[in-house]
């Protein structure tokens, strides 16, 4: 059976994780055609209810909408009634009267788009909430590990930064575990969690975590606002102990390890202006992907009330 | 269950069928473009039988799981196969080729998935089986076995690469 919300990964079976990924393939080979979209979700409405800004994955999830010939609505909350004072409920009243059938759903909050999911008829695609989990972004980074080594059972990600707020090291890592990969975390002890999941090695120093031999270093975002709460002393600290500086890109060219990272980067704090042209760089391969695997993810999932033949 | 139509008599067919096309496409360089899942078998035996004669054909196949009409009514979307069109749409003489045609509906969803490939010179339809009972108007070009059907008759092909064997049965309709 289909799934009618896809809400975070944890509960998914190897089964369904392969199956997006294989199906995002086909996705992704349609980007090279004259003609980019398919009517597959023609005179469907898919509504980005977005409480808190994300400019990347919001237009990444409108443009896999648009390209399955969707209608797409911004519902934007930030500057809409919530400031009025009208409840997460009021909202979704609100869309499920407009007959929506899909609401991909971002929020502050740890399990809100669940919320919403048993509300409402449409299905819900959870776009980020809190530091919960952020389903489409770990397949999206674990269907790009594959692109590049697609026996994937044995590799080693080393996911570098602020462990300890990051639903995206949360969503990525519960991923790659489940397909066999082995994952570290690397960080400052304050950002990185002192219980990590079972299997999870911990690091805190970078020769150390090197030493670990990882075919992939995952950078994490480093958040401004963490630096006034004192988790590291400085930007420019966190740049020389835990970024890629250009000697540390050199060792990773040398290695042959390749260099992914969740966007925007922070260019001089996780890396180097020169690690934008690194060779092995996956990062421009994650935004394309992310369209590919976000309309493989709208594609699996049917709203309520769907009919019940069987697929041909 | 007794086969409707034995290996011998379906090798006949596709034999047939390419003599169809050899004849209807004489001195025009075209493109065969089989439809997933089987047509694109279908597609590969007539290449063989058109290559044996000296005719060399572009080929390609094309997977139209995202261009159904039927959405609504399916409990679970298909399983996408992809395609692989990799020749010049824009003014090709494309065949389609597929295994059965029965309502229509694949070949509409076909026109319209290789139109987003390009604008094609000329769109001509061959179809190993014709059963029959067409719910739109679409009527093929080049047909290798016509076969007497009932609307509600399951005609199941089954093809050397793809099933094991060839083979087509015809399930009679059950509690009519």
């Amino acid at each position: 059976m289909p799934r009618k919300d896809l809400l975070e990964l944890a509960s998914l079976s190897r089964e369904e994780i392969d199956r997006i990924l294989d199906q995002a393939v086909p996705f992704k080979e349609l980007f090279t055609r004259s003609v980019k979209k398919v009517p597959t979700l023609k005179g469907k409405s898919v509504l980005m209810l977005f409480y808190e800004p994300s400019t990347r994955t919001h237009s990444s999830f409108e443009v896999a909408a648009k390209r399955l010939s969707a209608d797409v609505t911004n519902f934007d909350v930030a500057q809409s009634s919530v400031v009025k004072g009208e409840s997460v409920r009021e909202t979704v009243e609100t869309l499920q009267a407009m007959r929506t059938d899909y609401i991909v759903v971002r929020h502050g909050r740890s399990g809100l788009p669940g919320m919403i999911a048993r509300q409402t008829k449409a299905s819900v695609v959870n776009a980020g909430d809190g530091a919960h989990a952020h389903p489409t972004q770990g397949l999206l980074d674990a269907f790009t590990v594959k692109e590049v080594m697609p026996e994937m059972a044995g590799k080693r990600v080393l996911i570098v930064g602020d462990i300890l707020h990051s639903r995206v090291a949360r969503s990525t890592s519960t991923v790659l575990r489940r397909l066999g990969v082995e994952v570290a975390y690397l960080g400052p002890g304050s950002l990185v969690p002192r219980a990590c999941p079972e299997g999870v090695r911990r690091f805190t120093d970078y020769r150390e975590a090197m030493a670990w031999n990882p075919d992939v270093m995952y950078l994490l975002r480093i958040q401004m606002e963490r630096q006034d709460a004192q988790y590291f002393p400085s930007l420019r600290e966190y740049h020389r102990v835990y970024g890629v500086t250009r000697e540390r890109l050199r060792e990773l060219d040398d290695k042959g390890i390749w260099l992914m990272h969740p966007g925007p980067v922070n260019r001089g704090v996780e890396l180097c202006d020169e690690a934008m042209d690194y060779e092995r760089s996956l990062i421009n391969r994650q935004v394309e992907n992310g369209i590919a695997v976000r309309m493989a993810v709208l594609y699996s999932l049917k709203p309520e009330g769907s009919g019940a033949l069987e697929a041909p | 269950m007794s086969s409707t139509l034995n290996a011998e008599e379906m090798e006949a067919g596709v034999d047939r069928l390419a003599e169809l096309i050899l004849a209807g496409t004489e001195g025009r360089s075209i493109a065969l473009v089989g439809i997933r899942r089987r047509g694109d078998e279908v597609a590969e035996r007539l290449r063989d039988r058109l290559a044996a004669r000296g005719r060399e054909v572009d080929f390609g196949t094309l997977d139209i799981s995202l261009y159904r009409d039927d959405y609504e009514h399916l409990r679970e979307n298909p399983q996408l196969q992809g395609s692989d069109i990799v020749f010049e749409v824009d003014g090709a003489q494309i065949v389609l080729v597929d295994d059965v045609l029965f309502t229509g509906r694949t070949i509409r969803a076909a026109l319209d998935a290789i139109s987003d490939y390009g604008r094609p010179g000329r769109v001509e339809l061959a179809v190993l089986i014709d059963r029959g009972h067409r719910e739109l108007p679409i009527q093929p070009d080049y047909v290798g076995i016509p076969l007497e059907t009932d609307r509600h008759d399951h005609v199941h092909v089954s093809l050397a690469n793809t099933d094991g064997e060839d083979k087509v049965e015809v399930r009679k309709k059950q509690n009519p």
